[in-house]
């Protein structure tokens, strides 16, 4: 129905339109496409009555400044007297006892949350196959997978359920589902957003990240979302800039990096570097610089990435034990048997393979073979990518290796190919840099096509200004 | 046991000594941290790991910290970074604790000791570092579950640690004794064995004497006092001679103690080592100690024991005894510092806070700091006695109770008013005298006759019939005179 915030912005100024009407048009689409499973939960009830106590303080000027937004929030992140299982069984029955910060911020502003979104157990998976409670189905071609881990994030936006949805991004888990679905996906710097009230997959890691239509509806949401929170004591206490006032076209010449391997190997998928070539050639007519450079570390990326975030898991999961909330296993005798037989009936195969892979990387007899050693290429990784930015305003690269791909293609035997998907968006991750995935075309069977811009530590004005700029043509 | 085969053996011991931080609240969440609440009441959704919580360092723990190890002469690590200690319990809400694995806060430092016998030794430590607590698991007599107290859960602690320089119970004892007094004197801990505030585990082995291999060590846990500690280290000592004398071998192992049959009892073998996999706390960033901030902490810590009995021995002349009792609370302590202040008369002063105010701080169990008499009193006391104008018998028994339950007035115009003020004038004691000679006349004449002792007898008669108040020395130069007359 509407585009962008701004629009409804200017129909509710009209009164061309109310909020509940807005809502109500969410819910029909939302029971329209019911079987893309985007949604655990839908606050039917709850989102109406909103709408209508939030339509009367537009009546008396006294609206917050996001009224009109509807947002989906991933089952990873906290809302006060809601459930919240990262859709795992584990959590069964789990309600959240207090929201998270940044999402209070936004409901503070009169944001409606229409609905709790399906994802991949604990975010872990790029496929949203992984979910206790079923694959989420691509809007674009419901034979295929939306990405993840937020599927249902992704489709929730793409099909038109909601305005906007929180998800969360670890190693590409907001930008590959946004590319796959032909959205704006964005991951801001990490510690820009406090993690207060985001189910922790890999800490070190982890973002709250926003799935939007357009850039414009990023900007403004990100101003809400960032910003210090005393509950988190890694957040940045940096300013949080007007995003939304800081979107004009950048005039001055821009330096951009592409990675050249990237765009010539056979594992990128031909139309995929077609379309960012096509990108290339547009910045180049419009008079910006775009030169290759080499980052010969980037194979070292994606392993890397599973060992120190896998070890971060196996900690972070831990709680997870039947003893104060969630799944207990019926079947315990006594203390071993409650560990043991909760965490094997409750965790998914893909969680607990990763629980077992950090367990071992943090083992003392192999921590200094693996955890020590990736901690320093992360650090390596790391140096050399600022060194690399340093010289460019901003890095592109395809956001991922192909197109959406087919439910069940990739199984036990093949896992290691998935994990392979995810090349191109852990590196922003294990760096903590800003990136944003846009849509930048169609391949042959008119699967969507993204494009991913990795910009400077904490340049998320500019970053937002120069996709809004590469979305337009 | 023979002694002589116990005599073969030198005792090896090193203790883990964990002490709750006298904090408000939690080390990283803000519900309150208190003894004795109603169970899983001091409880947020921090303590209680609910997913997507966070922690947050409790600064007043780290700087407790930091008191503790400048008065363990420890260094200060600089760069400071928490870890996880990755194991499973109920009583473990996160699946793992926050501790300190690589950077402790504190690093070496010593701290002396004395036995009671006399023995002086240095006992260094290894390290301090900072820590969680965990919950309390309940097994309850004739139940088959286990029910979970989560209040103690995140309750801050250090950790001290000491290097295996401990060769007899009771160093150990003293070594106890010694860590209490001093967070008892920094505020930090109340110290409370009993109730678990202040606990120790001891890792103990004993190896002929001369043999530089250490034996292989047992951990003993449980011991709720330190009188405990010192016996189950001599009982665990015994224990591990007997086996070695039969021939057998030191199994490494926990052991618990068992204070009412003074046992220790295996708890767990440690063959299969516990793998924690300690791993950098991502949620919480390091923590730097800068040398302003040490400086700042430096300027804050109270004057130390061991500096008081410096002070209290060399500066003050006072005997080792005194100054040891002196020191043994830091109130007590800085009272007494307070008197000496306005006087010069140590002694007095010491035996004024060791005698009198001790007994009846004792009596009524108050503490010093509800003791109604101010320092500056006590040295109008001492005064009085030091004039001559009182004895200190009179003083310390009749003055002194009447002082405390009227403070507000001088002890001067109290002993007045009570008419205690000793007499020197010999026109008032002349005549006492004279009647006290009159009615021993008997005693006089056995006294002419040689039998000198008998001039305590009227010099009590004479002090008896002052009613106290008689200046003793003129009396008995009177009492002399008028017999020799």
């Amino acid at each position: 129905m509407y585009s962008s915030y701004q629009e409804i912005r200017k129909a509710l100024q009209k009164k061309e339109v109310r909020v509940k009407e807005i809502v109500e048009y969410y819910l029909r689409k939302i029971e329209e496409t019911k079987h893309l499973n985007a949604y655990l939960e839908v606050y039917a009830e709850e989102a109406l009555s909103r709408a209508d106590e939030i339509d009367k303080k537009l009546q008396a000027g006294k609206a917050g400044n996001l009224a009109g937004m509807v947002i989906t929030h991933k089952d990873v992140i906290c809302y006060e007297n809601h459930r919240l299982q990262a859709s795992s069984k584990i959590l069964d029955g789990f309600v959240a006892q207090f929201t998270a910060p940044s999402l209070q911020r936004m409901l503070d502003a009169d944001v409606i949350v229409i609905g709790r979104v399906n994802c991949d157990e604990f975010a872990m998976g790029g496929s949203n196959e992984n979910s206790a409670f079923g694959v989420v189905r691509n809007n674009i071609d419901p034979t295929r997978v939306p990405g993840g881990s937020s599927g249902g994030s992704a489709v929730s936006v793409s099909a038109d359920t909601c305005l906007i949805s929180l998800g969360s991004d670890t190693g590409g888990s907001v930008r590959q589902p946004a590319a796959f679905t032909g959205i704006v996906g964005f991951k801001p710097t990490y510690s820009r957003i406090s993690r207060y009230g985001l189910i922790a997959y890999a800490s070190s890691f982890d973002t709250i990240g926003v799935l939007a239509k357009n850039v414009e509806d990023t900007a403004l949401v990100m101003e809400y979302l960032a910003g210090k929170d005393e509950y988190d004591a890694t957040v940045s206490q940096k300013p949080v800039p007007p995003y939304s006032q800081l979107l004009e076209i950048p005039t001055h010449q821009l330096k951009i990096g592409y990675i050249k391997e990237v765009l010539e190997t056979e594992a990128v998928q031909k139309e995929i570097k077609e379309a960012v070539w096509r990108k290339i050639e547009q910045f180049r007519a419009d008079g910006h610089e775009v030169i290759p450079v080499d980052f010969p570390l980037y194979e070292y990326a994606l392993p890397t990435y599973y060992i120190l975030t896998t070890a971060e898991a196996s900690t972070n999961l831990s709680r997870y034990d039947g003893v104060r909330y969630g799944y207990r296993s019926p079947n315990a005798v006594d203390v071993e048997t409650l560990y043991k037989r909760t965490r094997s009936e409750g965790f998914g195969p893909e969680v607990k393979r990763r629980i077992m892979l950090g367990t071992f990387v943090l083992s003392a007899s192999y921590y200094d073979a693996y955890f020590t050693k990736a901690q320093k290429v992360r650090r390596i990784i790391r140096d050399e990518m600022l060194k690399l930015l340093n010289n460019l305003d901003f890095l592109i690269t395809p956001t991922t290796p192909t197109t959406a791909f087919e439910i069940g293609k990739y199984n036990e035997e093949n896992v290691l190919e998935l994990y392979y998907a995810d090349i191109l968006t852990v590196t922003p991750s294990l760096c903590g840099l800003p990136a944003i995935s846009i849509p930048i075309g169609l391949d042959e069977k008119n699967l969507p096509i993204g494009l991913q811009v990795t910009a400077k530590y904490f340049e998320e004005a500019s970053l937002l200004a120069f996709a809004k700029y590469a979305m337009q043509n | 046991m023979d002694k002589s085969v116990i005599e073969k053996y030198e005792l090896v011991v090193g203790l883990e000594v964990h002490a709750q931080m006298l904090t408000k609240s939690k080390a990283f969440s803000s519900e309150a941290n208190e003894y004795g609440a109603l169970p899983n009441t001091n409880v947020s959704v921090i303590t209680l790991a609910h997913p997507g919580t966070l922690p947050k360092a409790n600064r007043k723990a780290v700087e407790y910290a930091v008191k503790m190890g400048l008065a363990c002469n420890c260094s200060i690590t600089e760069y400071n970074i928490y870890d996880r200690k990755n194991y499973f319990y109920p009583d473990l809400p996160k699946g793992y604790q926050i501790t300190q694995d690589k950077t402790p806060i504190c690093r070496g430092g010593y701290i002396d000791i004395k036995t009671k016998s006399g023995r002086r030794s240095r006992i260094r430590l290894n390290r301090i570092h900072m820590e969680e607590d965990a919950g309390k698991s309940l097994h309850l007599e004739g139940e088959t579950e286990t029910l979970v107290d989560l209040n103690r859960a995140g309750v801050p602690l250090i950790e001290i640690v000491t290097e295996p320089d401990i060769r007899y119970p009771e160093e150990a004892y003293a070594f106890l004794t010694e860590i209490r007094r001093l967070v008892r004197y920094l505020e930090i801990c109340d110290g409370n064995m009993e109730e678990g505030s202040l606990r120790c585990d001891a890792n103990i082995s004993v190896r002929l004497k001369g043999s530089k291999e250490l034996g292989r060590k047992v951990e003993v846990k449980n011991m709720n006092s330190i009188t405990n500690v010192q016996r189950a280290i001599e009982r665990e000592m015994l224990r591990q001679i007997e086996i070695i004398e039969k021939g057998g071998t030191i199994a490494s192992e926990t052991r618990m103690y068992d204070a009412v049959n003074n046992q220790t009892y295996s708890l767990r073998t440690k063959e299969a080592l516990n793998d924690y996999r300690y791993f950098p706390e991502p949620d919480l960033p390091p923590i730097i100690i800068t040398e302003e901030y040490l400086r700042e902490v430096r300027a804050m810590m109270p004057p130390l024991p061991n500096e008081l009995f410096i002070k209290f021995t060399s500066e003050f002349g006072l005997p080792e005894y005194d100054a040891g009792v002196l020191t043994d609370k830091k109130e007590i302590a800085l009272y007494f510092l307070e008197i000496c202040k306005l006087t010069q008369n140590y002694k007095a002063a010491s035996n004024w806070v060791m005698g009198p105010i001790k007994s009846y701080l004792n009596e009524l169990t108050m503490e010093i700091k509800e003791f109604p008499l101010k320092p500056s009193q006590i040295v109008e006391l001492i005064e009085l006695v030091e004039q001559g104008k009182i004895s200190f018998a009179i003083c310390s028994q009749r003055l002194f109770p009447a002082f405390i339950e009227n403070p507000n007035t001088t002890a001067l115009a109290l002993a007045e008013k009570m008419n205690l003020i000793q007499v020197s004038d010999t026109s008032f004691i002349k005549p006492i005298i004279e009647e006290v000679l009159a009615n021993w006349a008997e005693k006089v004449e056995a006294y002419k006759k040689g039998n000198k002792n008998l001039l305590g007898l009227f010099m009590g008669e004479v002090m008896k019939k002052g009613k106290g108040k008689v200046d003793p020395k003129v009396a008995t130069k009177l009492i002399q005179e008028m017999l020799d007359a």
